[in-house]
């Protein structure tokens, strides 16, 4: 019905902490670090594009399925005051369980891409991986 | 079958990405990411619909097939514009430059 409401308002807060290092990381001038590590930044630039892609791809699926609409209230589910029970708990089910999900995988790259990270020879100059924006 | 298709386009770009890396140069990563997160959320979607509901893990039929090219060419599209947008070969300024010299 909607369940891409949750990982899509995991999304938005992810996207405004995400800024907020950034700016912090630019001030600080950890880029400069000669330490090889991946910056805070980065490591959340790649659970916002996990996030948005998925959401997405199925908010396209459910306007496919007429679930979702490009008018207010855009939720067809809304039109009809029983479904919009059975909409709200499967936004806190699957909606929630798909972004604990894609956070824990997120988490588990971010813990390979360190190991790697740390198992790299220090370079003078280098600061961090390539590869991945 | 979109959530097949999906994680088919996920894991080739996976591929081609790996073959080019460390070079991102196309933003190949952001396509690899879109299609990952699609697939995740669809895996745990068809996983509790599976468990609650019952009946088939993968909806094989025609309208199945159609999403799921449906998305990828969504996905790809996605892809697309952001690197129109980034210009990453810087191709918008050399056609400008080329339309005000001309």
């Amino acid at each position: 019905m909607a369940c891409f409401i949750a990982p899509m308002t995991q999304a938005i807060i992810t996207t405004v902490i995400q800024k907020s290092i950034e700016k912090k990381e630019k001030v600080s001038g950890i880029d400069q670090s000669r330490k090889p590590r991946i910056s805070w930044s980065r490591k959340l630039g790649w659970l916002n594009k996990l996030l948005w892609g998925g959401v997405a791809l199925l908010a396209f699926e459910h306007l496919w399925h007429g679930e979702i609409v490009p008018w207010p209230p855009f939720l067809t589910a809304m039109e009809n005051p029983t479904d919009i029970g059975p909409m709200l708990m499967e936004i806190a089910t699957i909606g929630v369980a798909m972004a604990v999900f894609v956070t824990f995988v997120w988490w588990v790259i971010v813990l390979i891409a360190d190991a790697k990270v740390k198992s790299i020879p220090r370079i003078k100059g280098s600061s961090t991986s390539e590869g991945v924006a | 079958m979109f959530f097949i298709i999906t994680a088919f386009a996920a894991i080739i770009t996976t591929i081609i990405w790996y073959v080019k890396a460390p070079g991102d140069k196309y933003r190949l990563s952001l396509l690899v990411f879109i299609f990952w997160g699609a697939t995740l959320m669809w895996f745990v979607d068809h996983v509790m619909a599976y468990f609650i509901e019952g009946g088939e893990f993968f909806e094989i039929n025609l309208d199945a097939t159609i999403l799921g090219i449906s998305t990828t060419i969504i996905g790809l599209l996605i892809w697309m514009i952001a690197l129109l947008v980034s210009d990453p070969k810087g191709i918008w300024k050399r056609v400008l430059k080329q339309r005000q010299s001309a």
